[in-house]
């Protein structure tokens, strides 16, 4: 048991101890400072404004930021769908995959545009490299840089007194893909082969079975059977089956699949190369590559923490959003981690199966990998689901209702604990809008934060971010249980069946992309659906942000008196909790009832 | 309106700058890279005995007495097939709730075909990796608790001593990272490989 303690603590250290420096170093390098990397990414910057004609002074006003974010956005999502169609007659393509449907399709690329990379089909049999290189990987480093373009606008609101420039997104987005996500990743990828993940360009290979299945003329596995492989024979009770097939290899999918786990992991995008994300043994095979893969995930919502500190010159705010983020991720860590160490009885059987911590992990292994045990899957699933990033190392549909709320949970807060690359740390400052003005109204004062007044402007467009997400969720999943074909897509029946729905809005409201597995989200309504879900849930808030950002540059900057609320102190810590939990349980309360809290009490 | 046309080119052109970027030069020079100091894992660190190739990484399926069991499998038939038409096997998670009554009556299935097939180990509770589906379906490993509960059947059906099965599973069993982070783990078709003398 102490092993186990001992990882969770460790896993929570490193990744603050490494998020601190890093967090020093984004801060620097979007505000166009020198950093040691400069000699290198400097010349490439600058040739790339040469060659595109951009201005680097540029500041743009919050409405042509938004512009020009969205004309981006757009450009991107129309390329994915177009690639998906055409993969079949492009190169790059040596299983000869088909074209994509339509409407998954655009469910696809309205996953990966919006970093939500929710996966409504199966990487290793629906899409060809050239898409998954050209097209996912693409968008998961540019989905990403966006969300600290955005963050950035959102900074420079708060520093910049009396202007309307929020500096210039072709800048910062520049700036986050070559000095931040490029060498990271790159960096990252390679110790991943080292670890076993594949990297190559080879069609699939195939592994010998040491034990042959037989399999009926209708596809049927036949169980008991006695297979002859040198007669070619399946005989089942001492009579020869006629046309039976005899599988004598395992197909080992192969392709470049280490660069796309690494961005997929430090862009909080979540979108595996094989369909079962980073459980599968070749995307994650060992220990030491998931500790890189989990720690990656948190990596950059949690630096940028540290860079918000550094910017508006303030480390103390910094902190004080860090640590209200960081004791809701405790919070949840450690109600997933008891409940999946203690198993159901179901599982236990009354004491006929082991669960014990003895020579084994023990607890609820169902869906589990045995190489990282309870502890390894606990710290994922609580990370990716507060993370928005949605890659999972074990299944979430086969964890313990109370558990699986969490996951839920976590998402429906708005994924603001931590959140998305940019998008969790602009949310949550909503929330930290949202709780001045609360907090300003109790104690009678003009609300105030970092020095700029909150008048009804910004208070509009924060409730808005901070409600684009329940409204996605609650509308979305309600218009779908309405919808009679739905059922057929749930692999449980009752309260978990309707927890696999709800998930599957709430993931995709939340831009998390992680699923209850078993449910199929490929048909044309749940694409069509959930495609907008997504979009939706990711602009709106974009656009706020830059509204709230544009709005705060004009403002003056008000001098810190005795009777300013301090926003750095615990009470304020305990406030924007309060806040973030008040709004996820009131909106939320009633779908989980009828999901994961029916089915615990069932 | 205006924004939006003066816009518009400027980001199709940074599009397609960072789709080459990020796309191909990006996972161009991993792969280069990657092959070039790690040959072997790059290219899914196969392993090849006699002219047949084997991925210890990917977890098979075993009902022979003689072989160490692996984690339950949900196989897989109907989605891949190779060059020449024939199946190819593959599997993936049961994505089951452990706390329903049909998952209750599954593991009590389980549990009663394992009990039977390890009759020396009486009513000892079974350990849960052999009940449980693995989370990408092709678990290779089991925990050496998972192991240690087979070892009477595999002597006794291979004609091997104990004491020769023990420590195969010794030799194949993998320690924690930096003896803290994951579980220790013991990789079962190394061990059927080493059992059937394939494997030295």
């Amino acid at each position: 048991m102490g092993n186990t303690v001992l990882q969770y603590v460790l896993y929570l250290a490193v990744t603050v101890l490494l998020a601190i420096p890093l967090g020093g170093y984004i801060a620097k390098v979007m505000n166009g400072e020198k950093t040691f990397l400069s000699v290198i990414f400097r010349p490439c910057e600058a040739g790339v404004y040469k060659l595109l004609r951009v201005d680097e002074k540029e500041e743009m006003p919050w409405k042509k930021y938004a512009v020009s974010v969205l004309a981006f956005s757009s450009i991107g999502l129309v390329f994915l769908i177009l690639l998906q169609r055409l993969q079949g007659v492009l190169g790059g393509n040596p299983q000869r995959l088909p074209a994509v449907p339509w409407a998954l399709a655009f469910n696809t690329a309205a996953s990966f545009v919006t970093n939500t990379n929710w996966q409504a089909y199966s990487g290793e049999s629906t899409l060809s490299y050239l898409t998954q290189a050209l097209g996912l990987t693409v968008q998961n480093f540019v989905s990403a840089a966006t969300g600290i373009a955005v963050l950035f606008a959102l900074f420079r609101g708060f520093t910049r007194v009396r202007q309307t420039g929020l500096g210039s997104f072709w800048v910062d987005l520049t700036r986050g893909i070559l000095y931040i996500l490029l060498p990271l990743n790159l960096i990252l990828a390679l110790c991943l082969v080292g670890g076993g993940v594949i990297q190559n360009f080879k069609g699939a290979e195939t592994s010998t079975l040491l034990e042959p299945v037989a399999v009926a003329e209708d596809g049927e596995i036949l169980e008991n059977a006695d297979i002859d492989v040198d007669a070619n024979t399946v005989s089942v009770d001492g009579k020869i089956v006629p046309n039976a097939e005899i599988v004598t290899r395992e197909f080992v999918p192969m392709g470049p699949a280490a660069s796309q786990i690494a961005i997929k992991q430090t862009g909080t995008n979540g979108g595996g190369y094989t369909g079962v994300n980073s459980a599968h043994p070749l995307e994650n095979p060992s220990p030491y590559t998931n500790l890189l893969e989990l720690l990656s995930i948190l990596l950059i919502p949690m630096a940028l923490c540290f860079s918000f500190g550094r910017v508006v010159k303030n480390k103390k705010q910094g902190r004080a959003i860090f640590l209200a983020m960081f004791l809701c991720l405790g919070m949840a860590l450690a109600v997933i981690a008891v409940n999946e160490q203690s198993g159901t009885g179901a599982l236990a059987q009354g004491g006929a199966v082991d669960i014990t911590h003895i020579a084994q992990t023990g607890g609820n292994m169902e869906g589990k990998e045995t190489r990282f045990g309870i502890a390894g899957s606990s710290t994922w699933a609580a990370y990716t689901t507060a993370a928005s990033n949605g890659s999972v190392n074990a299944m979430l549909d086969s964890f313990t209702p109370l558990a699986g709320l969490v996951t839920m949970l976590l998402i429906q807060l708005g994924e603001v604990i931590f959140g998305g690359v940019g998008c969790g740390l602009y949310g949550m400052l909503a929330f930290a809008i949202l709780t001045v003005f609360i907090a300003g109204l109790m104690v009678g004062r003009t609300p105030e934060f970092l020095g700029k007044k909150i008048e009804p402007f910004e208070m509009k467009w924060s409730v808005l971010v901070c409600l684009a997400t329940p409204i996605a969720i609650l509308a979305g999943s309600g218009i779908a249980a309405l919808v009679p074909q739905t059922a057929a897509s749930l692999s449980n029946g009752g309260a978990h069946g309707f927890s696999e729905l709800l998930y599957a809005f709430s993931s995709c409201g939340g831009n998390n992309g992680s699923a209850f597995a078993g449910f199929n989200g490929n048909t044309t309504f749940l694409n069509v659906s959930l495609g907008l879900v997504m979009l939706f849930a990711r602009f709106l808030p974009i656009v706020g942000t830059l509204a709230i950002a544009g709005s705060l540059a004009g403002k003056k900057q008000l001098a810190v008196t005795a009777g300013t609320l301090s926003t750095t102190n615990g009470t304020f810590v305990f406030l924007l909790i309060f806040i973030v939990l008040l709004v996820g349980a009131l909106s939320f309360f009633p779908a989980l009832a009828l999901g994961p809290l029916a089915e615990y009490f069932g | 309106m205006k924004t939006l046309k003066n816009v518009l080119p400027r980001a199709g052109a940074i599009f397609l700058l960072f789709a080459l970027l990020c796309g191909g030069v990006y996972t161009l020079a991993v792969t280069g890279l990657a092959q070039f100091l790690f040959p072997a894992k790059a290219n899914g660190s196969m392993l090849e005995v006699n002219g047949k190739k084997y991925s210890l990484l990917m977890g098979q399926q075993y009902t022979d007495n003689a072989h160490l069991w692996g984690r339950v499998m949900n196989l897989n038939v109907t989605t891949f097939k190779d060059e020449s038409g024939k199946t190819l096997l593959y599997a993936a998670p049961s994505n089951l709730s452990p706390a329903s009554e049909e998952y209750k009556a599954l593991v009590a299935k389980r549990v009663a075909k394992l009990r039977a097939a390890d009759p020396d180990m009486g009513e000892k509770p079974v350990p849960v990796d052999l009940v449980t589906c693995s989370g990408s379906g092709l678990d290779p490993d089991i925990s050496p608790a998972a192991a240690d509960y087979q070892v009477a059947r595999i002597a006794k059906a291979s004609g091997q001593s104990e004491a020769v099965v023990l420590d195969i599973i010794e030799k194949c069993t993998t320690g924690r990272f930096l003896g803290l982070f994951g579980e220790p783990r013991v990789n079962v078709l190394k061990v059927n490989l080493m059992l059937d003398g394939i494997l030295q």
